[in-house]
């Protein structure tokens, strides 16, 4: 593809994005970017190369549940380096001591412990006023509501109710009294726009995503609680012809979320992604 | 400004069979003139429910032993979205044959306008219902007016609900007839007039044969048919600065172009300011060729020819086509805030990457967007449409809405919150020039920047004066206004009488800084190099200058380090007693607990340094520190 065909869809896309990654870094104090290692974490690494010609200047965090597959951590030394990336890993080691964990508890109370938990503790100690999220619209309806610039109160809630108006490129540019702005460069984004653009731009991604002996995880999550759907798709080619034809939701395999009627919901409102 | 075409298409590899992209549709009209019905029609009719969706409205509909109707759908949809959260900007998506769909902003719900301002600026498409048999009501004149003002062009009106008018043509004909005429004074026309009858599917996705009469085209047909939007690149370049990057070597300008496009080699002028230089390079990553041009909507990292001061919130231009410069406009502006909008009160306008304090100067009429009937008043009440005269606080780069609408709109915003926008009519010729004593803004503006002042405290030879040299350096060949106070020329000039006791230490920072404040007061980034070594005096500069931005940096080499080096041979004399009271030997250094640059020599080059002290001063520059406006 010419590197100069502006018009079409994802070029659009990606050029939005790094609009926003750049409205964020110049309007805001001290950024940081969460980083799950998953796909669309992993394209917003490569919306922020391209926004900053090359060098992400600011910090990742890696909050680390102790339950990532094996093959994620492997991938994250790996891209640390591909990337250049300044990372920040944070483990609720006290929850552990306590002996949080999935065999001995539910999976939206050890999400809350072991995610949102040191989430929050390392934005108390950090002090970011901007959180750059890999969020989209067509996830979960209760992402469906987000803005560009979403703001977050210091307790980390997030007024629904009452958000402010967007519009003309302006954004919220100023954080909450002790709160944070979450920035959410791709929310205009679809899953398979996502997949589009990996195959694009040649975008390293762990390959748990790829079918083995007929399964492959569409989401990735913690191990015990992220189960693989049946699938024959074992490269990306085939992943995205898929895609096109899937009725399924692409969360459908993280527990955490199906776990009440408004789970999602309530996990979101306590801080989490 | 004339809109003479600057560049080549700069693709021409649109999708060809289907067009993936979304086109994002807002629906607006009247209550009860069928907004739900029509939308949950429509996803019907494109067959974009889920399985099973419709039967079970049905089934419930049926158990409740009340009629079905398409309306429910959509709530149904709704809450199941929502799970029970009030509704904010919601997407329902729908596909036609052509391409996929997204309605923003479902209707029926609460603040409905100010969701609407956010989803109706963000669509490419509006769709507007009036009911057949009630006609044109208030809120079908107030949305076409916050339409209008948000620049949705591609506007369809769907005369709704024709089979309780017999499907009556002349009914029809009265309707458009009438709604023409209102459009017309806000300068809104409609592509099209439909006539539909939601409930039962007329012209919605299927012709209907009660209204053979109609030979134009169905709701989904006139969908197809829009574009996405317009195409900016026609218009003369309009690239307003985001940020500058130093991450490295490279001094790179990032920014979106709005409007137009920009190629290497293009000479630049950034506005308000005036300054120029030609586009040397775009530093496209991942590489290794960069783009040969960047068109609307396309982000641009540009490196520069020659170095000139350039910040946040610039235009940068082509100088045959520049946006006009100035600080007193007449604006039409919607006003969304639960506070009133108030005459002669301060307000922050955001224009584009332009973050200036404005007062509304006069509120020349505030207009009821449905009768278009105007009244003075002192204040806007919310959701509420007036024309002002804006008045910034210092010279902005700004299009009249007619001749570039993307730089001619703004919006407004208190206390970190944006509560309404406007768009900019016409310019206020200013005779009179500004008449008082000449102001600190007054003087930032003329030199382009924000003063502030730089002071560099640390031992004797720990190489303030080196790296402030380098600054100084920098900054000068940047264009910017700096000057140096030298606490070593101080000594041999206005602090000549003045020892090395603790109160005469007090004294030398205390002279010091009134000496910077005063080159501060005339818009220069001021250097100060004094070893300044108590803590309670350093407090007291900083104090005694709060009216200016203050970044102290604390050069920090270990004692050691310094005496080894000891230049001007001061460490000798003292370890052999010949000067009393040396910082580090026998006179004490309380390092800063908090510099805003601390700069550890034994672990950072010279050239790091530099950087350091470059990028704090450069965070202020772009407006990122304190608001410098006094």
């Amino acid at each position: 593809m010419s590197r100069n065909a502006q018009n079409d869809h994802l070029t659009r896309l990606e050029q939005t994005s790094i609009h926003v990654f750049r409205e964020a870094f110049a309007n805001f104090r001290s950024v940081c970017m969460p980083w799950s290692m998953g796909k669309d974490s992993n394209v917003l690494i490569w919306l922020a190369r391209k926004a900053f010609c090359g060098k992400i200047p600011f910090p990742l965090l890696h909050i680390d549940t102790t339950y990532e597959f094996p093959e994620m951590y492997e991938f994250r030394e790996k891209a640390k380096v591909i990337h250049g990336i300044d990372l920040i890993v944070r483990v609720n080691e006290d929850a552990i001591r306590r002996g949080i964990g999935y065999a001995t508890h539910d999976p939206v109370t050890v999400t809350h412990e072991l995610k949102t938990v040191p989430f929050k503790a390392a934005i108390d100690e950090f002090k970011w006023d901007a959180l750059v999220t890999g969020i989209r619209r067509d996830e979960d309806p209760t992402r469906a509501k987000e803005r560009w610039f979403s703001p977050r109160s210091a307790e980390g809630n997030w007024d629904y109710k009452d958000q402010p108006p967007e519009f003309w490129g302006q954004f919220a540019s100023t954080a909450p009294e002790g709160g944070h702005v979450r920035v959410q460069p791709l929310l205009e984004w679809t899953e398979l726009d996502i997949w589009e653009y990996i195959r694009r731009e040649n975008i390293p991604n762990p390959t748990l995503y790829f079918a083995r002996d007929g399964k492959r995880f569409r989401s990735l999550g913690c191990h015990p609680i992220t189960h693989p759907v049946d699938s024959p798709a074992s490269n990306i080619d085939e992943v995205i012809e898929e895609l096109k034809l899937t009725k399924t939701s692409e969360r459908a395999g993280r527990a955490q979320d199906h776990v009440g009627r408004n789970s999602m919901q309530e996990l979101r409102a306590k801080g989490f992604m | 400004m004339n809109t003479q075409s600057l560049s080549q298409p700069v693709s021409t590899s649109l999708p060809s069979v289907e067009d993936h992209r979304k086109m994002h549709v807002v629906v607006v009209g009247h209550v009860d003139h069928g907004k739900s019905t029509f939308v949950g029609r429509l996803l019907n009719d494109t067959d974009s429910l889920p399985n099973g969706k419709i039967e079970q409205v049905r089934k419930n509909c049926a158990i409740e032993g009340m009629e079905f109707e398409y309306a429910f759908l959509l709530d149904a949809l709704i809450e199941e979205q929502e799970q029970n959260i009030t509704i904010d900007t919601t997407r329902i998506f729908f596909r036609t044959k052509q391409r996929a769909y997204a309605i923003i902003d479902a209707p029926g719900h609460k603040e409905f306008l100010k969701n609407m301002v956010t989803g109706a600026a963000s669509a490419s498409a509006a769709l507007l219902l009036i009911d057949a048999k009630e006609g044109v009501m208030d809120q079908s004149r107030r949305h076409a007016f916050l339409l209008s003002l948000l620049g949705v062009k591609q506007l369809v009106v769907l005369v709704n609900k024709m089979d309780l008018v017999d499907h009556s043509e002349s009914t029809y004909q009265k309707i458009v007839a009438e709604y023409s005429a209102f459009l017309k004074t806000l300068g809104l026309t409609a592509v099209h007039f439909i006539p539909i009858a939601a409930k039962h599917g007329e012209n919605v996705v299927d012709r209907s044969a009660k209204m053979a009469w109609w030979k134009g085209p169905t709701v989904t047909e006139a969908l197809d048919n829009f574009a996405h939007e317009d195409d900016l690149t026609g218009l003369p370049l309009r690239l307003p600065v985001s940020d500058i990057y130093r991450f490295d070597h490279r001094r790179i300008i990032a920014g979106r172009v709005e409007a137009g496009a920009i190629r290497p080699g293009d000479e630049l002028i950034f506005q308000p300011g005036g300054r120029r230089s030609t586009v040397r390079t775009f530093e496209d990553w991942p590489g290794p060729e960069s783009r040969s041009v960047v068109g609307t909507g396309g982000s641009a990292s540009v490196t520069l020819s020659e170095q000139i001061f350039v910040e946040r919130g610039q235009v940068a231009s082509h100088p045959a086509n520049q946006p006009r410069v100035g600080r007193e406009f007449r604006a039409r502006i919607f006003w969304l805030g639960k506070e009133p909008l108030v005459q002669n009160k301060t307000y922050r306008l955001r224009l584009l990457t332009q973050n200036v304090d404005a007062v509304i100067a006069k509120i020349i009429k505030v207009t009821d967007a449905s009768t278009l009937e105007s009244k003075e008043a002192a204040s806007v009440p919310r959701d509420s449409i007036c024309e002002v005269i804006v008045r910034a606080t210092r010279n902005i780069a700004y299009d009249l809405h007619s001749e570039c609408p993307i730089t001619g709109r703004f919006a407004l915003e208190e206390g970190g919150r944006i509560h309404g926008g406007g768009i900019i009519l016409d310019a206020v010729s200013k005779s009179e020039g500004p008449s008082g004593k000449v102001t600190a803004s007054e003087r930032g503006a003329r030199a382009g920047h924000p003063p502030a002042v730089v002071w560099f405290t640390g031992l004797s030879g720990s190489g303030k004066s080196t790296i402030a040299e380098a600054v100084e350096r920098r900054l000068f060949d940047a264009g910017r206004n700096v000057i140096r106070v030298d606490g070593d020329d101080l000594r041999v000039s206005l602090n000549r009488d003045l020892g090395f006791s603790a109160a005469d230490r007090a004294e030398s920072v205390r002279r010091a800084s009134a000496v910077a404040g005063l080159f501060a007061g005339t818009g220069h980034i001021t250097l100060v190099t004094l070893i300044a070594p108590l803590a309670a005096d350093r407090a007291k500069a900083r104090a005694a200058l709060a009216n200016h931005t203050f970044i102290e940096v604390f050069v920090d080499a270990p004692l050691a380090v310094c005496e080894s080096r000891d230049v001007k041979g001061l460490y000798a004399k003292a370890r052999r007693g010949e000067i009393a009271e040396f910082t580090g030997i026998s006179s004490p250094y309380e390092a800063p607990e908090s510099p805003e640059v601390h700069i550890k020599t034994d672990k950072t080059s010279q050239e790091e340094a530099v950087d350091l002290v470059l990028s704090a001063i450069d965070k202020i520059l772009q407006g990122k520190g304190e608001d410098w406006e006094v």
